[in-house]
């Protein structure tokens, strides 16, 4: 923990040292640069501090990565001891890290409440959304890595992009048959139809699912066990007609679709909002083949 | 540089609605977001969206409650602009496909909520936002409309005139989270700010990481003035490790306070002998301190909300989602036990100051959502009316930006609306110590558009450089005493030397401020530098925040005052006004508007 800090200062200074300093003054700058490193180790010895008078203090082993800069462009894993709490999550944890070691760690977050998707991470061995882990429940030390199967931006930063195009293949949007006339009317579903839904319009896009999942790993253009659960969220909304439910079967039939998924249930187990995944595919293939009978 | 007719800064409900706006109306308009739209957070509101839609309801009704919960201190043109295109909208996005909660016979249900005097919030389980949220991001994906996502905007590219009205708004400058490039990006028909509340400005809040406030300190920053700020709404029922919202819905089917001793002492304690837990949320959070301060708390900190006398299948049906929050997040079985809450910042009344058009004073510069203040919530939000807020005002920003026929707003706005000077004690200090990043770029009128874009990209690109380059003090503890100040100083209940002391404590923030800079050298992907700018925005907005506290010497809605007990309505029917003025932060004040199509006259709120 303590090298991986020094080592960061080191570089810090010779990149400082090569720039050209912008407004300040010869004077103000080394006041600043003063400040900084007198910062630095009071926020490094507060955090050994912290760690010397926790109760319990857990380790957490980081994937880092950073293509920019020098030293770290080759992969590797940082360790960091941070001060247990009750309630501690994952994402927690990192957050402790980042502001008192490494500023640097690198992660997204945002809601911390398992609604915006932004931190699904790879911890001890599964997709999580760090946010929603407790470190209590994790042996220690905690091993956090980002998404497998996705291109790393930079330590847990994956890009999403691929993701997202498979989402938007799907025609990811409301296409009713037609609209109930008459001014704010509304075209009314059945309680049934809407429990039948319900649990596919949980979706965060948070993509651990689709990490988890062997054929997308080796199948770069396989929908996705997320896309087709968003297909599935409209193909059984009864408001729309056989006609586009027509279409979406077609779609989400073609070559890389419905059919290359093997049951494994490695998505379902992942998804953090519970969404029967695996079986809401399985539904979709036998409305497929009602429907390929149908054309017979 | 990218060029359109409209730039949405924000991708939130409201930057959405308003790029679908001001796609209806022909234009070519793009979102430019420090997140991917969906991970907005929109996305985490639970409760619902009022709308006057039940035959037995009506607009007049839903205004007349708003202006009410307001403590009257709305303008009327806002208010009943929203009251009268809420119901449109709801019903616009139930036919996108909104999986709204149904009665039996398949139409939207509505619950009660507080301060309602009749059931019209319309909700969709206990996770309204999300599928708010995700509803209109697939109509944008439908229309195609271009999202820059992962792009922090840093500033605006204005005009520099003298005179803050004769300013203009030409685009924005933003900093690509992946590749670390500044951006510009200019706007030929108009920029709408939606970038979402400022509840990183507090310590315990419900609000996300991402809410630093961007847009009002840009705003402010660019001469626009800051409208009410000091209407902060405190939300009284939050986890207390997280500050994890538990909506206002448990209480809407039921949920019920109770004290240490096991007192539901809403009634118990005369807080709101009528509406009891369903009070305005001013209201239940005083009434919650008030009860840890005289010793009935739980652990000293926090009361219960009890849901289980609901019955598991009304909870699950109606509020499924609270008991996953209480039990990820709390360790609490809500089926099972009651669940700990104490108030937590949630909510900024306040705001850029804009018109029902969505117009600011500068031409071109827009504001809509939560970082907006056309004036509707004065001095408390009513639970439910921040979504329909931003549908409706969201999209009217669209519409006008993109020279859509539409009515002549009402609502003055600009320095020119000012009605009486305000003034400050001697005794503080407040605005820049040469904090870096001011806006306001080029040189007056003659300059092109293009050119003052340019100007600005430059001026932001030397900023980054300059935080990337230099050696300095890192921003999280600068960030982290503004959120103990504020926490501590400005929270539910203020007192004046707490006020002064926060600002003490600003000023200092800011001094310390000159001397941070982004340890992490990293073009890529830095999110070092992205929270050493905002919290920029932060220093600025908390103190905006502060100083209308200070300023305003009466007890109205949220802003409770020790030495002043009571609504001085008298004095102070009136917005406190804050405009930056190059670093001098001036404030003064303009009335308040109590007429529209109906007149609104001063009550006392009970409830
Ligand atoms: C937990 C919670 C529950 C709530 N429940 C309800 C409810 O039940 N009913 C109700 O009416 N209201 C509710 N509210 C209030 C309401 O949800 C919010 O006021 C509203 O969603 C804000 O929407 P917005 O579009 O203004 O901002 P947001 O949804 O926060 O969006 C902000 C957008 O701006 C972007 N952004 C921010 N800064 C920048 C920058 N510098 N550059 C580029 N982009 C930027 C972000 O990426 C994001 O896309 C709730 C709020 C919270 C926090
Ligand atoms: S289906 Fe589940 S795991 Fe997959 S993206 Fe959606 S929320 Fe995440
Ligand atoms: S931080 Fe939003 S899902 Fe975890």
């Amino acid at each position: 923990m303590s090298t991986q800090i020094e080592q960061e200062q080191t570089e810090e200074q010779t990149d400082a040292e090569a720039a050209e300093p912008a407004e300040q003054s010869p004077q103000e700058r080394r006041l600043s640069e003063k400040k900084a490193r007198a910062e630095a180790r009071e926020r490094e010895e507060q955090a050994r501090e912290e760690v010397r008078d926790a109760d319990e203090t857990v380790r957490i082993k980081v994937f880092r990565y950073d293509p920019e800069v020098e030293g770290k462009e080759e992969p590797r894993f940082d360790d960091f001891q941070v001060p247990f709490f009750k309630g501690m999550t994952v994402l927690d944890a990192l957050i402790y890290a980042r502001d008192h070691y490494d500023s640097s760690l690198t992660f997204r977050h945002s809601c911390r409440q398992a609604v915006c998707g932004s931190d699904a991470l790879f911890v001890n061995g599964q997709q999580r959304l760090g946010c929603k882990t407790q470190m209590a429940d994790l042996d220690d030390p905690v091993r956090i890595e980002p998404l497998p199967h996705q291109d790393v931006v930079k330590d847990l930063v994956v890009d999403m992009e691929h993701f997202y195009e498979q989402m938007h293949a799907v025609e990811p949007y409301f296409q009713p048959d037609e609209l109930p006339e008459g001014e704010r009317e509304e075209q009314r579903q059945s309680p049934e139809n809407r429990e039948k839904v319900k649990m596919s319009t949980r979706c965060i896009w948070c993509g651990a699912c689709m990490s988890s999942c062997n054929i997308a790993a080796g199948d770069n253009e396989y929908l996705g066990p997320a896309a087709i659960n968003k297909a599935y969220r409209f193909a059984m909304d009864e408001r729309e007609g056989e006609i586009q439910k027509e279409d979406r079967l077609e779609i989400i039939e073609q070559e890389h679709g419905v059919w290359r998924c093997q049951t494994q249930f490695s998505c379902t187990e992942v998804c953090p909002k519970d969404i029967p995944l695996t079986e809401h595919i399985q539904e979709l293939k036998r409305e497929a083949v009602k429907s390929n009978l149908k054309f017979w | 540089m990218h060029e359109h007719d409209v730039l949405v800064v924000g991708a939130g409900g409201a930057g959405l609605r308003a790029a679908i706006a001001a796609h209806e109306e022909g234009a070519d308009v793009a979102m430019v977001t420090k997140l991917h739209p969906v991970r907005s957070h929109t996305g985490a509101a639970e409760g619902g969206i009022n709308a006057a839609l039940h035959p037995e309801d009506s607009w007049e009704l839903h205004a007349y409650d708003t202006m009410k919960g307001s403590d009257y201190l709305g303008d009327a043109p806002a208010v009943e602009t929203f009251a009268q295109d809420a119901p449109d909208e709801v019903i616009q996005l139930e036919h996108w496909g909104m999986p709204f909660s149904r009665e039996e016979d398949g139409t939207v249900s509505q619950r009660p909520f507080g301060g309602l005097s009749h059931p019209r919030t319309t909700y969709a389980g206990a996770e309204t936002g999300h599928h708010l949220l995700h509803t209109m991001y697939e109509q944008v994906v439908k229309r195609g409309i271009t999202v820059y996502e992962e792009q922090q905007v840093l500033d605006l590219a204005v005009t520099d005139h003298d005179d803050v009205e004769d300013r203009e708004c030409h685009g924005v400058v933003a900093y690509d989270i992946a590749s670390g490039e500044i951006r510009g990006y200019r706007a030929t028909d108009g920029v709408i700010l939606a970038t979402g509340g400022p509840g990183q400005v507090f310590d315990h809040t419900t609000n996300a990481v991402a809410n630093t406030g961007d847009g009002y300190a840009m705003a402010y920053r660019a001469g626009v003035p800051l409208e009410d700020m000091e209407f902060v709404q405190f939300h009284p029922t939050t986890l207390p490790s997280t500050g994890v919202l538990i909506s206002e819905g448990v209480r809407g089917e039921g949920g019920i306070l109770y004290n240490d001793e096991e007192e539901r002492f809403m009634f118990e304690y005369g807080y709101a002998n009528n509406e009891g837990e369903l009070a305005s949320r001013d209201v239940v959070s005083r009434a919650e301190l008030t009860e840890v301060n005289e010793g009935r708390g739980i652990e000293d900190e926090y009361v219960h909300l009890d849901m289980r006398h609901l019955g598991e299948e009304r909870i699950l049906d109606r509020l499924e989602n609270i008991l996953h929050l209480a039990e990820d997040f709390e360790g609490v079985d809500g089926l099972d036990e009651p669940m700990p809450v104490k108030p937590g910042q949630h909510y900024q009344m306040g705001g850029v100051e804009c018109n029902e058009n969505g117009q600011t004073c500068i031409d071109g510069l827009y504001a809509a959502g939560e970082t907006a203040c056309v004036s509707l919530h004065g001095a408390n939000r009513l639970g439910g009316n921040a979504l329909p807020e931003l549908l409706v005002f969201g999209a009217r920003a669209g519409k006008h930006a993109a020279g859509g026929d539409m009515k002549d707003a009402e609502i003055p706005t600009g320095p020119s609306a000012e009605s009486e000077a305000g003034d400050l004690p001697d005794d503080i200090e407040i605005g820049a110590v040469d904090a870096g990043g001011e806006s306001v770029a080029a040189d007056g009128a003659a300059v092109d558009a293009e050119t003052v874009v340019e100007a600005e990209v430059q001026r932001q690109q030397e900023r980054v450089d300059r935080l990337l380059e230099e050696d300095g003090i890192n921003h999280a503890q600068v960030r982290d005493d503004i959120q103990q100040t504020m926490t501590a100083n400005v929270n539910v209940f203020r007192r004046e030397d707490n006020l002064k002391e926060a600002l003490d404590d600003i000023r200092e923030a800011r001094e310390r401020y000159r001397h941070v800079a982004a340890s992490d050298p990293s073009r890529t992907y830095n999110t070092d530098l992205m929270h050493t700018m905002e919290t920029r925005n932060i220093i600025d907005i908390a103190e905006a925040i502060t100083v209308g506290a200070l300023a305003r010497e009466e007890f109205r809605g949220a802003h409770w005052r020790e030495q002043y007990q009571e609504r001085r309505d008298d004095e102070w029917l009136k917005h406190t006004m804050l405009a930056w003025s190059d670093g001098n932060p001036e404030l003064y004040y303009k009335p308040v508007l109590l007429e529209g199509e109906k007149e609104y006259e001063p009550k006392e709120r009970s409830y």
